[in-house]
C-alpha cells in the first residue's frame, strides 16, 4: 500500500508512509456550469487519513474553489454527509483505507435536495420536513413533584433514535424522497419516533396524525438504503415499522 | 407606471442570488443492497404483473365479442415464444409473491426488519427452486410437444 518516500525529502527518524489517491469529485458552480461535471485530483495521504482530509488537501493545495461543508470533523455536526462511492456516507467518519484505492474515488453530493455548489445541496426542505412533526417535548406542568421521572427501561425505548445529528444521509437516500421531496422522509421520522416513545412526552396523537399523512410513513417502501447509510447506526426501517404500528394502533 | 418612476429614486431591489440549479442533478446510480434491488425487483415485477392481467382480462373478454377473434388470440398462447413469455411471468409472479411475503414480515413481526436481509435470500432461494421445478416442465410441454 505504501509507497517509496520522495528523496528530497529530510531523513527523519521515522517517516510516516503516504499513498496516492485519486478522487473523483462532482463539481459544479452554478454561476458557470449548466451541468455537473466530474474533475479528478491525485492527492498524497496517510494511513489514517478520512476523506474529509483529502477534500481538504485538495481545497487548501490544489483548487480553493473546491466547496463543501464541514464543521466538527469527527461525526458529530452532520454537516458533511455526501455520496462517496455511490453511498450516502460521512466524509469524516470514512477513511481511505477502507475504500478501494486502486480506482477513483468517487465523490458527489447527496441526492434528492437541490444542488447549490460542488458537494452543497439546499438543506431547507429537509429540516423543514424535521420542523413539521414537532422535534421537541410536549408536556404540561410536571404532575406531583419536580421531575419528570423515567425508569431505565423507559428511556431505552427510544434511545436509539436520541443518536440522530440531523445529517441527511437517510432522507437523502431514499429513493421514495428523490422522486417525491415532499414525502416526510426518514430523518424527519426518526425526530418523531424520538418523542412519541418517549414516556414523559404527551404528544404523541399530533405527531402520529402529521405521520398519517399521504407524506408520512406509508410512502415508506422499506429498502433500507436510509439504515444501511446512518453514520449512527440507527435502526432506520425499524423505527418507522414502530411509527407504522403506532399509528395502526393509534398509540405509541 | 410607477414601478419605473420608484426605481430612479429607490436603490434597485436585489435581485435574488443567480443559483441556478442543474437539470440532471442525480448523478451516479445510488449503490444501495438487498433492500434496494428486492424493491426495484418488486415494483417491476409488481408493474409487469399489472400489464399481463389487463391484457389478459381484455383478451377473455374478447369471447363475449367474437368467440372466433377469441379462439385466435388464445392459439397464440400455444406458440413457443409465449411459452417462454410464461416462463417469464411465473418468475414474475414467484417473486413478487415471495418478496411480499417478505415485505409483510418487515411491516409487522417485531424482527422483521433485523432479519430483512436473511429473509431476501431465503426468498431467493425458494425462487430457484420452484423456478426449478417449474422451468424443465414447462420447456417439455412447449417444445416436447
Ligand atoms: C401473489 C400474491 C401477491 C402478494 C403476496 C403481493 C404482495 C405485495 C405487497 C406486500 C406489496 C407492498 C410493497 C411495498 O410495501 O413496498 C405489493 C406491491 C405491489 N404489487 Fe403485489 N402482491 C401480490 C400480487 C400482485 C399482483 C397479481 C399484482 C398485479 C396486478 C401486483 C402488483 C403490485 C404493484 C404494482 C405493487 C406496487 C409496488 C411498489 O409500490 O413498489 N401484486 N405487493
Ligand atoms: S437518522 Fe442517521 S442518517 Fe438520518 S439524519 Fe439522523 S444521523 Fe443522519
Ligand atoms: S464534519 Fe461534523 S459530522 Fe462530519
Amino acid at each position: 500500500m505504501s509507497t517509496a518516500v520522495a528523496d528530497n525529502k529530510p531523513a527523519a527518524a521515522e517517516v510516516v508512509p503516504t499513498f496516492t489517491a485519486t478522487l473523483m469529485i462532482r463539481r459544479f458552480n452554478p454561476e458557470v456550469d449548466e451541468e455537473p461535471r466530474w474533475e479528478d485530483f491525485d492527492v498524497e495521504l496517510y494511513e489514517t487519513d478520512r476523506v474529509l482530509d483529502a477534500l481538504h488537501k485538495i481545497k487548501w493545495e490544489q483548487d480553493g474553489s473546491l466547496t463543501f461543508r464541514r464543521s466538527c470533523a469527527h461525526g458529530i455536526c452532520g454537516s458533511d454527509a455526501m455520496r462517496i462511492n455511490g453511498r450516502n456516507r460521512l466524509a469524516c467518519k470514512t477513511l481511505i483505507k477502507d475504500l478501494d484505492i486502486s480506482k477513483p474515488i468517487y465523490v458527489e453530493a447527496i441526492k434528492g435536495l437541490p444542488l447549490e455548489k460542488d458537494l452543497i445541496v439546499d438543506m431547507e426542505p429537509f429540516f423543514d420536513s424535521f420542523k413539521e412533526v414537532n422535534p421537541f417535548l410536549m408536556a404540561g406542568p410536571v404532575k406531583g413533584g419536580k421531575e419528570r421521572k423515567q425508569s431505565p427501561v423507559e428511556r431505552a425505548r427510544f434511545d436509539d433514535t436520541t443518536k440522530c445529528i440531523l445529517c441527511a444521509a437517510c432522507t437523502s437516500s431514499c429513493p421514495v424522497f428523490w422522486t417525491d421531496g415532499q414525502y416526510f422522509g426518514p430523518a424527519a421520522i426518526v425526530n418523531a419516533h424520538r418523542f412519541i416513545f418517549d414516556s414523559r412526552d404527551e404528544g404523541a396523537g399530533v405527531r402520529l396524525d402529521i405521520l398519517n399523512d399521504k407524506e408520512g410513513v406509508w410512502r415508506c417502501r422499506t429498502t433500507f438504503n436510509c439504515t444501511d447509510a446512518c453514520p449512527r447506526g440507527i435502526q432506520v426501517t425499524q423505527a418507522i415499522a414502530e411509527v407504522k404500528q403506532a399509528i395502526i394502533k393509534g398509540k405509541p | 407606471m410607477p414601478e419605473k418612476s420608484a426605481s430612479n429614486l429607490v436603490a434597485e431591489p436585489q435581485s435574488p442570488p443567480k443559483i441556478r440549479s442543474p437539470k440532471r442533478p442525480a448523478g451516479t446510480l445510488y449503490r444501495g443492497k438487498e433492500g434496494m434491488w428486492s424493491w426495484v425487483l418488486h415494483r417491476i415485477t409488481g408493474v409487469a404483473i399489472y400489464f399481463f392481467l389487463l391484457v389478459h382480462i381484455l383478451d377473455t373478454a374478447l369471447v363475449r365479442v367474437s368467440p372466433e377473434a377469441y379462439n385466435a388470440v388464445i392459439n397464440t398462447y400455444k406458440t413457443p415464444i409465449m411459452g417462454l413469455g410464461e416462463i417469464a411471468l411465473v418468475a414474475a409472479i414467484v417473486f413478487h409473491a415471495l418478496n411480499g411475503l417478505r415485505i409483510i414480515l418487515i411491516d409487522f413481526w417485531a424482527f422483521g426488519a433485523k432479519h430483512q436481509r436473511t429473509m431476501f435470500w431465503v426468498v431467493i432461494g425458494l425462487w430457484v427452486v420452484l423456478l426449478a421445478a417449474f422451468i424443465p416442465r414447462q420447456l417439455m410441454h412447449v417444445f416436447g410437444g
